[in-house]
């Protein structure tokens, strides 16, 4: 596909790239993938030098249209403040890619696709993937697009976790890495989240075992429970209370067990419009793939050395204040391995009240900090002055 | 117009050295370190807008402070440390000394002296304390917890073991003068003292390469 965006101003490309036949994805659980397809979208070129490319990686429930309208949804892209004309990413300097991740519901291969071997969908047979598998796959399609190495790649939240993964993996392919609200593992707390997030989807009798594609209804109760734990989560507490306090939808109580108050409306409303844009069974999946995040266990349970062949990369970290999912504690570990690797290494924390979903928000300091930063890596890299 | 204490730092520096700047506030230092002596330059400041301005003029700094992250810096990463003006402001300034130390060839050190003759005037004549070009803020504003006089900060160096490669002291916006700390009347004349410390015995004259980090020391 090939079509303008940003009110016509750019070509946007992409569409969906296949794993050469004979060619299966190896996975960290010892399985692979078959035909494994990944939906992806770009915009811009690459330069004849091969030097401004730029991934983007995105976050547990998001997908590949990082910027310009979601096809399906009209709305504007997720990030559009980082990515577009005029923005710290853009499109007539840099050619960006944004990939759904693989067991997304994106258009990427995951459990809701058929499986080449019984001609059905995945459901549970779809194997447990990890990070690490998502950038395999991530590194392949970079391959295929005819990018040798990438000028930055960049992610939030699960996206940043693979940016790690990325410095981990395949650090000569990084000039640099900017990782937000991120973590190197996930804590327990993070993991209790996602487990209340996966008993609901399961304890749903439409789930049928994973099984539902086949029949007429889908997990959505389950799903949108899921979904409204892990909203509150994304939030803070000062941000509920300054949005809703106890303000109540209707004059007076129900008495009974309506959505009295607005933020039971908007959670409710969370969770009713998530079971539209995504998939009950990829849910499971991603949020397992970020419960078995743990960059250091591969490397002697040391995360510096996680990040030992990547000195030459230049790193950016941020974090938020009132980021209580991934706490500014958790990305400071990560700059400490950074620093402690010999890694070349900025990282700010930003003053704000929006809790974890601060990161795809209107945060100035953020905006202004990832402008410097790339700049700096373009005037290095000799793509400007 | 660059200030006193920067240009006598920019002198002392060698081109081309690794050069970690603590308290580095809006890279003004770094910046000035990376153009005019092609530094591999890195900060550390505790602030979050100037770690934002360092960001934007594509300094490599992270948010923090002397006190806390300089543990997590492997041994010798650097030929500098820089500790402009901040010493009397840590929680532990001869653990943050030992620490520059550690992870540099030589730490170069500036701080008010609190030996200077305006501040025993104040202090003597009006019993108050001391309000002076280099130390302006009244005592309950101050972030200054750890003052020091010239002497005090000798008696330092010499119970960490600590080599003085040089020492200059400044008054008001004059020049650097370069200085013998030992001797007394220096405690009284200089208002802002920089010093080049270095461990004994001194380090190779030629910069080496660091060992690789090994990162035992930065789990958890």
């Amino acid at each position: 596909m090939a079509e303008l965006d940003f009110a016509g101003q750019v070509l946007s490309e992409g569409g969906t790239w296949r794993f050469p036949a004979h060619s299966p994805l190896l996975l960290d659980s010892g399985g692979k993938l078959e035909n494994l397809e990944i939906a992806y979208r770009t915009w811009g070129t690459l330069n004849e030098d091969g030097t401004n490319a730029v991934l983007i990686c995105h976050a547990l429930s998001l997908d590949q249209h990082v910027a310009g309208v979601h096809p399906t949804s009209g709305k504007p892209g997720w990030w559009t403040r980082l990515v577009g004309p005029g923005k710290p990413v853009d499109p007539a300097r840099h050619f960006v890619i944004c990939s759904n991740v693989i067991g997304g519901c994106g258009g990427s291969t995951g459990p809701a696709s058929i499986n080449p071997a019984t001609g059905q969908p995945y459901g549970l047979s779809f194997p447990v993937i990890t990070i690490a598998d998502m950038v395999r796959a991530q590194a392949m399609l970079i391959e295929a697009l005819g990018v040798e190495t990438l000028l930055a790649v960049i992610g939030g939240s699960m996206g940043g976790m693979q940016v790690q993964q990325w410095a981990a993996d395949y650090p000569d392919k990084l000039f640099s890495a900017v990782i937000v609200a991120s973590a190197s593992r996930h804590s327990a707390q993070n993991i209790a989240f996602h487990e209340v997030g996966r008993q609901a989807i399961m304890a749903d009798p439409d789930w049928k075992n994973g099984a539902y594609a086949q029949g007429k209804s889908r997990p959505e109760k389950g799903l949108a429970v899921a979904r409204m734990a892990a909203h509150i989560t994304y939030l803070s507490e000062p941000a509920l209370q300054r949005k809703f306090g106890r303000e109540l939808q209707r004059d007076g109580l129900s008495w009974g067990f309506d959505a009295d108050f607005q933020v039971e409306s908007y959670l409710r409303h969370q969770g009713a419009s998530f079971v539209d844009r995504f998939d009950a069974n990829s849910y499971l999946y991603i949020t397992r793939a970020m419960d078995y995040f743990d960059l250091a266990a591969g490397h002697g349970g040391v995360l510096a050395q996680a990040f030992a062949g990547a000195r030459h990369v230049r790193f950016c970290v941020l974090s938020f204040t009132s980021d209580w999912l991934y706490p500014t504690a958790e990305n400071r570990h990560i700059v400490r391995a950074l620093t402690a690797a010999g890694c070349r290494a900025a990282f700010v924390e930003i003053e704000s009240d929006k809790g974890h979903d601060a990161f795809l928000l209107d945060e100035p300091v953020m905006d202004s900090a990832l402008q410097g930063f790339l700049s700096s890596v373009e005037r290095e890299r000799g793509l400007a002055k | 117009m660059i200030r006193q204490d920067f240009r006598e730092i920019l002198r002392l520096v060698r081109p081309g050295s690794r050069v970690l700047d603590v308290g580095c506030g809006e890279g003004v230092l770094l910046d000035l370190l990376t153009h005019e002596k092609q530094v591999d330059g890195r900060g550390l400041e505790i602030s979050a807008e100037g770690v934002a301005a360092c960001m934007s003029r594509g300094l490599s700094v992270v948010q923090g402070d002397a006190d806390q992250d300089l543990d997590h810096f492997p041994d010798r990463t650097f030929d500098y440390a820089i500790l402009s003006q901040t010493l009397q402001a840590t929680r532990q300034p001869r653990h943050v000394l030992d620490e520059l130390l550690r992870i540099a060839d030589r730490a170069v050190v500036s701080f008010p002296n609190f030996g200077h003759w305006r501040v025993r005037w104040s202090l003597l004549h009006r019993g108050r304390m001391p309000e002076t070009e280099a130390l302006p803020l009244p005592w309950w504003a101050t972030p200054n917890i750890h003052l020091c006089t010239l002497a005090d900060f000798l008696a330092l160096t010499e119970d960490l073991d600590v080599r003085i490669d040089s020492c200059a002291a400044f008054a008001g916006a004059g020049p650097a003068r370069q200085i013998d700390p030992t001797k007394a009347i220096e405690n009284w004349r200089a208002e802002t003292c920089l010093f080049m410390l270095s461990r004994n015995p001194a380090p190779a004259g030629s910069p080496t390469e660091p060992p690789a980090p090994s990162g035992d020391l930065f789990d958890g």
